[in-house]
């Protein structure tokens, strides 16, 4: 029987395609005692979050508004894989939404509460939980008839030059990832943990935060929270890091 | 309200060496920072972390201000007899938290 299974593993490596997936996600550029934060959940700190976000789901936004559960009910179940679709395409705005921006217009639109702010606490904390119901399963965003303007424009962005040190995304996360800007790896810049949370930061920030860090770090001006191009570079590399494992909430230096 | 995470297992054997994981949530503001105003950000922070196993210590610890925020201490104990493990957290702006678990020993 196991000499069966060798030969099968054995097969499946001879019949592999020739080039083998060469993306890593930054969990894999990281050291083991990074790692071994993310992966206990009595260590990760993005797991205080959670347990805010499990809480704000089953409690009600005002007095006689619904909870998210009252619509959704168990988030395990109804949420499992929706974080690994976003950013998705909303038709009755014609223009793809995040994770965040599908909460706040839930909560805006059905529970009749006002929009929870960009980066605060409760808004993090209900992503995480939603994110948390995709851990494991790979990215899903898809380029289809109705997101390809986005992706593009998205792609775009991400290849275009850009801030006073003239350089664009693709420059380093394409060209130079895996060598060192000063003693940090350059990840790939696969979004595959966010809402995540950040050593530098001592806090838990969305991929939004991520980007609007590196826009400034390249001395361009960062896009604003929620605008058109940040959802669009995220759409993009969402669809750049399609199948990779969703690892959220994540730990990251 | 401060969110806590405790690990302690659920049943050991009579003096087993166990492990006890404790994360909370909290700033662990310095007091050196300043706003984008300039004015300096009040200190506020965790002081004392104690775990107490029935009621006897057996593990503490003083914050300072380089500590990061959502502190997280694990240690090791033996495992002496069932009970309670208690985590208590007091700091700056009467900040107090606890937390408990049980242990069964066999």
């Amino acid at each position: 029987m196991r000499r069966l299974a060798a030969a099968l593993a054995l097969a499946a490596l001879v019949f592999a395609p020739a080039r083998a997936d060469d993306r890593r996600s930054g969990y894999d550029y990281m050291s083991p005692q990074t790692r071994a934060m993310q992966d206990d959940d009595a260590a990760n700190p993005a797991m205080l979050w959670v347990l805010d976000g499990e809480a704000l789901w089953n409690a009600a936004p005002a007095p006689g508004a619904r909870a998210c559960s009252g619509c959704h009910g168990d988030a395990p179940k109804s949420m499992k894989g929706v974080a690994a679709r976003y950013p998705a395409f909303d038709r009755a705005l014609g223009r793809p939404v995040d994770l965040e921006q599908r909460i706040n217009a839930c909560r805006t639109g059905r529970q009749h509460a006002a929009p929870l702010r960009s980066e605060s606490r409760e808004l993090l904390a209900l992503a995480a939980y939603v994110a948390l119901q995709s851990r494991g399963m790979p990215i899903a965003v898809e380029e289809d008839d109705a997101n390809r303007a986005a992706v593009e424009a998205g792609r775009a962005i991400f290849e275009r030059r850009q801030g006073q040190l003239d350089i664009s995304c693709a420059q380093c996360h394409d060209q130079y990832a895996g060598k060192r800007l000063a003693g940090s790896v350059i990840p790939q810049a696969h979004p595959t943990g966010y809402p995540l949370y950040r050593l530098e930061w001592q806090s838990l920030g969305s991929l939004s935060r991520r980007l609007r860090a590196c826009l400034a770090g390249i001395r361009a001006e960062p896009y604003d929270y929620g605008s058109r191009e940040l959802v669009e570079l995220e759409l993009y590399l969402m669809v750049r890091a399609r199948g990779l494992k969703m690892d959220a909430p994540a730990v990251r230096p | 309200m401060a969110r806590a995470l405790i690990r302690v297992p659920a049943r050991a054997k009579r003096g087993e060496i166990i492990e006890i994981k404790a994360l909370i949530s909290h700033t662990m503001e310095t007091g050196f920072r300043h706003d984008q105003l300039g004015v300096l950000i009040e200190r506020d922070i965790i002081k004392l972390f104690r775990c107490t196993y029935n009621g006897v210590e057996i593990f503490r610890a003083e914050f300072f201000p380089a500590i990061a925020a959502n502190p997280f201490i694990t240690f090791t104990t033996l495992a002496q007899e069932s009970g309670t493990i208690r985590f208590e957290w007091s700091g700056d702006n009467a900040f107090s938290a606890s937390e408990s678990a049980p242990i069964a020993v066999e």
